[in-house]
């Protein structure tokens, strides 16, 4: 288990933790209320405001405090939907074959193919009253095809090993076979898409908040950044407004992105940048490990 | 033969579920788009345009909702997408039409811009393993955690609003009559600039990190090492031999995420106020203008399932594997 906690992955879990933390505690450490208006009207960084202040003199630092927390729900919500979906449609796909198989296989391609981003605008814009929730769950609606394809194919290659032809000699049900030895066989990639979609739903709630679909009441990073693109801040020169929203949206992306390379790299020891410094591929490289199962 | 006849085959299918989704959406969800319409006009609408509206929509209960969807279908193939608010009356498919050709050329352009760049950076990436390039890798992960629009929100504020070497907002000239002459054309290119290279930073790095993974999995199979054996030279291995072979899975992931690219395009062009159909969709999505965000929806997932047949050709070309089955 060592190799899978690398320096990457612990930069990212520790970037993560730090989210986490504050959407946990947020909205009590945050110095203002995010919606109070005040006199300080777009007032550059300063002690009292540390990120500065909106057009309204609201405190842009804990709008960014406040907002982490919508973020983070939303992502991790429509990541563990997202995920679920793509357990139970890709192993069943891989697993059971045949016409079942072929049916839930194109489901997910034509989810992979329709365009995800047009079709969670339109479908948040038709819903009335567009809260966290119900946004998570419209992303997880449109964000399970990917991992549910990675993983239909692992499991069909997981499906033939040995010690599930075993299992299934000695009688055991399919739903034992599914759950008890092929599952513990796709955690890492089940984790991996659980991350990726974990970035798809983030970036997606902050679009669906910048653009004004999502209702702006609620406080986010895209809600903040709605609010500075309608009041001009851009042109108005007022940098600090979009600037930490934006990097806390790339930091976050960054984290989660980590995450996913040290469990790509815990999966596939090929990918690693360090060993060893300098490799180069030239004659007499040989590699030790062969690709799992091997091209069949 | 066969694979393209099984993937056309799919495409329509895919077509016709994106349609019918299309049907669905104003029929299942809660919100009454008539009545909306209705409260923005605040009484100006007479009974005869609430009664239009209501068949526009389908929510006409007067009618069954099979023969709803024939007649949806029949207004669908004589290119009839309803009438726009926004842009009231013009037909929602002349919008499209006017706005489409921007967006698809700085999408073109841009992607593939960015795909050969990508993907020429990642064979060397993935080549010279442990090399300096690698240290790049955090830097193009942190470009590509960055949302498109944030990025364009940025280059705006730089190039544009403190630099002021590029226009912020707008695809061409004001004063400018778009036509096939010199000075229209430079304008349109001299304003696409920094749009475009808002799209390709922030889209360059997943093709890097996908060849580079792609290159150092291919680089230590048998055949590579056959290759270096014979003693062709090293340049002719990386090309022919290992990177023909690592493009693949980018070439399939190409058509795949093509459908995010179209998103981010159109969060760029939102942001720079570009006159394609992401702005005509904003736009539409500020005015709860829903005849013109699904007659966009469904253009758009057109437009991308014929981009992924295409793919799936240069796929058949490229793979002589394909070609057999």
């Amino acid at each position: 288990m060592k190799s899978a906690l690398n320096g990457k992955t612990m930069a990212g879990l520790a970037i993560m933790g730090f989210f986490v933390l504050i959407a946990i505690v947020g909205s009590w450490l945050a110095p203002y209320d995010p919606s109070a208006m005040s006199s300080d009207i777009m007032e550059p960084p300063s002690g009292a405001h540390w990120f500065g202040t909106t057009q309204t003199g609201q405190d842009i630092f804990s709008q960014v405090m406040v907002g982490t927390r919508g973020v983070l729900i939303v992502g991790l919500v429509a990541g563990a939907i997202a995920t679920a979906l793509s357990v139970l449609i890709g192993v069943t796909a891989g697993f059971l074959g045949g016409v079942a198989d072929e049916f839930l296989s194109a489901l997910s391609n034509i989810f992979l193919v329709v365009p995800a981003l047009p079709l969670i605008i339109i479908v948040t814009s038709f819903l009335p009253d567009a809260g966290d929730f119900l946004i998570a769950f419209v992303i997880s609606a449109t964000g399970w095809a990917w991992g549910a394809r990675i993983l239909r194919a692992q499991t069909l290659s997981l499906r033939q090993r040995d010690y599930v032809e075993a299992a299934r000699a000695t009688g055991e049900r399919t739903w034992r076979l599914i759950v008890f030895e092929v599952m513990p066989n796709l955690t890492a990639i089940i984790a991996s898409s659980f991350v990726g979609t974990v970035i798809f739903a983030v970036l997606s709630v902050i679009t669906l908040s910048f653009i004004g679909v999502a209702s702006v009441s609620n406080w986010n990073w895209g809600t903040i950044l709605f609010w500075a693109q309608n009041a001009q801040a851009l042109a108005q020169g007022a940098w600090w407004w979009f600037i930490p929203a934006g990097l806390c949206i790339a930091l976050l992306g960054t984290a989660l992105a980590l995450i996913n390379f040290g469990i790509d790299e815990y999966m596939n020891p090929r990918l690693r940048t360090s060993i060893g410094g300098k490799v180069k591929m030239r004659v007499g490289f040989t590699p030790v490990l062969r690709q799992e199962g091997g091209r069949s | 033969m066969r694979f393209l006849l099984r993937r056309a085959l799919f495409y329509l299918v895919t077509a016709w579920a994106a349609i019918t989704i299309n049907f669905l959406l104003p029929r299942m969800l809660p919100g009454d788009p008539v009545q909306a319409m209705i409260a923005r006009f605040q009484g100006r609408l007479s009974t005869d345009a609430i009664a239009s509206l209501y068949v526009l929509f389908g929510l006409d209960t007067q009618t069954s909702m099979f023969s709803q969807y024939v007649t949806y279908w029949g207004n669908l193939f004589k290119g009839d997408l309803g009438l726009s608010f926004t842009y009231f009356p013009t037909p929602v498919s002349e919008v499209i039409s006017q706005s489409l050709p921007w967006t698809l050329s700085l999408m073109g352009v841009t992607t593939v811009i960015s795909f050969v760049l990508g993907t020429m950076i990642g064979v060397y990436a993935g080549w010279r393993r442990g090399s300096w390039i690698d240290s790049l890798l955090p830097i193009a992960t942190f470009f590509s955690a960055i949302p498109y629009f944030w990025l364009g929100l940025i280059a705006i504020s730089v190039f544009a609003v403190t630099w002021g070497a590029f226009p912020a907002a707008g695809g061409y000239e004001p004063g400018l009559i778009p036509g096939f002459d010199w000075e229209f054309i430079s304008s349109a290119l001299y304003y696409a600039v920094l749009p475009a290279l808002t799209v390709i930073i922030s889209s360059i790095a997943g093709w890097i990190l996908g060849m580079r993974n792609m290159m150092v999995t291919v680089s230590s199979e048998d055949y590579v090492t056959v290759a270096h054996a014979k003693g062709l030279p090293e340049r002719r291995v990386m090309l022919g031999y290992a990177a023909r072979n690592a493009v693949l899975p980018s070439i399939s992931g190409f058509a795949l995420s093509l459908g995010f690219i179209v998103g981010g395009t159109l969060l760029v062009e939102m942001v720079f106020s570009y006159p394609g159909i992401g702005y005509v969709l904003f736009t539409g999505v500020n005015a709860k203008d829903y005849p013109l965000m699904q007659g966009i929806f469904l253009i758009i997932t057109l437009a991308v399932l014929l981009a992924n047949l295409i793919a799936d050709v240069v796929y058949l070309l490229l793979d002589p594997r394909t070609r057999k089955a």
